[in-house]
């Protein structure tokens, strides 16, 4: 009820806050298990998928290309002093390597594709859903949320991964560039560094989390353009809740996976 | 073909549908009157459960619309053509992908066939050449006729038309309105046509309904309506409309 007194105006505010937290939580659940019921399911839509593949590829592979070099080279930038203190400087293309491959690599595409692509389908789904759109095809008998959404987080979840491995392949890079600047170090006595200290129990998990991501960014963007309402405010709203709410997921299943790898193949 | 009781549909405490019964014979036209804000686009989502209603019966071609599972309501839906208030059309895509979009999914033509159909639905609404074009590069006139030429591609037994001739000039108006009343004709298409253009109405019109206060309050032929004495009828008729000629 809404009394006038200040505190429970700001508790109102805040219970109106928690059911929106807890009516999302249970809207994303759905979501999810919508998507995996319908995934196997025939169509599949691959054209759909694939048009989406590639046009999120391209929407993001520039952006993603001048982040990862750019990290890679100030993560270089910045070890490099602190290792030249222990007078280990010969550990740095596999400290570095290691950071990117298990770490920054995967979560620094992740956040970017989230900024990118949940706000994207955000915005476009959330305009298909107040322009009617979803209806019109609803009444065609065509199911949209087989056709729009599973298409996109299909897309979604399999191209992260993708744009990590190059990520991480460019921020290696830019690693490179960084080490040359200040110390010699040929592009073989580098490449060999990184691939001694870097193995497959670093790469597979850290490439291996970003379909999660994916899966993410995708469900996400989707379910807050589907479900958005209020016109144009409302895919507004739709676009940036998407992206604060992804990224924010991203961060919290990191740090979950990462205990789950931790434990499953414990590192020396 | 199409029959209704006592359907009702509110939102939170705003109730639109009081208590809505009618009924539409195979092959019949019926324009459905109303004032803005009386609930006419309402009724039609809920006569394809696009909106659930709260109470009520709904019976299309035999079945009982809103016990059908998913399964049974879209193959009802195939039966069924919706022309948007909006249009609606998919901004993503070109005018013919538009159109190909029902009939790749549920029918088996070839694509000469498919091509076939797309040219011929799109000279009736006489917009041939807009047929690569992107629905953004389209006016608002000329979505509205590709939204009809998508739902009619189809052959649906029943069309539900929403305002099918506003915002287009006085002539294509007409032109539609005889399109309407062709496919009546030739393909024994049911329709319910909700509009303010009392000029459609009186072109395609079997029978027509004036919905107000959340009830079907008038009902009768388009002469019978507009003759009337009835004060409201008469305020609603001199008021809503501008006749032409
Ligand atoms: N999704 C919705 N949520 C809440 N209220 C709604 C919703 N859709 C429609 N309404 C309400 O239902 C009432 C009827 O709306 P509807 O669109 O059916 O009117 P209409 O008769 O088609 O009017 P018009 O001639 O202007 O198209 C309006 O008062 C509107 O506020
Ligand atoms: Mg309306």
């Amino acid at each position: 009820m809404n009394n006038k007194t200040p505190t429970s105006a700001y508790l109102n505010s805040i219970e109106n806050r928690l059911n929106e937290f807890f009516i999302m939580i249970a809207g994303l659940w759905t979501f999810s298990v919508q998507f995996f019921r319908y995934v196997f399911v025939p169509p599949y839509e691959v054209y759909e998928i694939r048009k989406h593949m590639n046009e999120l590829g391209i929407k993001t592979l520039p952006i993603v290309s001048v982040t990862g070099f750019i990290i890679g080279l100030v993560l270089a930038m910045q070890t490099q002093p602190v290792l030249a203190r222990f007078g280990a400087e010969a550990y740095l293309p596999g400290s570095v390597g290691i950071s990117i491959v298990r770490e920054l690599g995967p979560v620094i595409t992740a956040l970017i594709f989230a900024g990118r692509v949940s706000s994207g389908i955000g915005a476009e789904l959330g305009s298909m859903r107040v322009t009617e759109q979803i209806d019109a095809m609803e009444v065609s008998a065509v199911d949209p949320f087989k056709f729009l959404v599973v298409t996109r987080i299909f897309a979604c979840t399999f191209i992260l991964p993708i744009l990590t491995v190059y990520v991480i392949f460019i921020a290696l890079a830019g690693a490179y560039i960084a080490v040359v600047l200040v110390q010699n170090m040929t592009i073989e006595y580098y490449t060999n560094a990184v691939l001694y200290s870097v193995e497959f129990g670093d790469a597979i998990p850290g490439v291996a989390k970003t379909f999660v991501f994916g899966y993410i960014v995708g469900l996400v963007g989707s379910y807050k353009g589907y479900t958005a309402t209020n016109g144009t405010e409302g895919v507004g709203r739709a676009s940036t809740t998407a992206v604060v709410v992804s990224s924010l997921m991203i961060l919290i299943f990191d740090m979950i996976l990462v205990k789950i790898t931790l434990w499953l193949w414990p590192t020396f | 073909m199409v029959e209704i009781y006592n359907l009702k549909k509110a939102f939170n405490s705003h109730i639109v549908l009081d208590d809505v019964s009618l009924k539409v014979d195979r092959g019949e036209n019926l324009v459905v009157f109303g004032r803005s804000g009386t609930g006419k686009s309402v009724l039609l989502k809920c006569m394809v459960r696009l909106m659930e209603p709260d109470s009520g019966k709904i019976i299309i071609d035999d079945k009982d619309v809103l016990s059908l599972d998913i399964k049974e309501l879209n193959n009802l839906r195939k039966q069924i053509g919706f022309l948007f208030q909006s249009a609606a059309l998919y901004d993503s895509m070109s005018v013919r992908q538009n159109l190909e979009f029902p009939l790749i999914r549920h029918f088996d033509f070839s694509p000469e066939e498919r091509e076939q159909k797309i040219i011929s639905v799109l000279e009736k609404v006489s917009l041939l050449e807009a047929i690569d074009k992107m629905p953004s590069e389209l006016s608002g006139g000329m979505r509205k006729r590709i939204g009809l030429a998508r739902s009619i591609i189809t052959e649906p037994k029943l069309m539900l038309y929403d305002e099918p001739t506003t915002g287009l000039d006085p002539i294509t108006s007409k032109e539609i309105s005889y399109l309407i009343l062709e496919l009546q004709k030739s393909l024994n298409m049911t329709s319910v046509v909700v509009t303010h253009d009392l000029l459609c109405a009186e072109i395609i019109a079997d029978r027509a309904i004036v919905l107000n206060d959340g009830k079907v309050q008038y009902e009768g032929s388009i002469p019978e309506l507009t003759s009337s004495n009835d004060p409201f009828l008469k305020n609603f008729f001199s008021h809503e409309f501008i006749k032409e000629n």
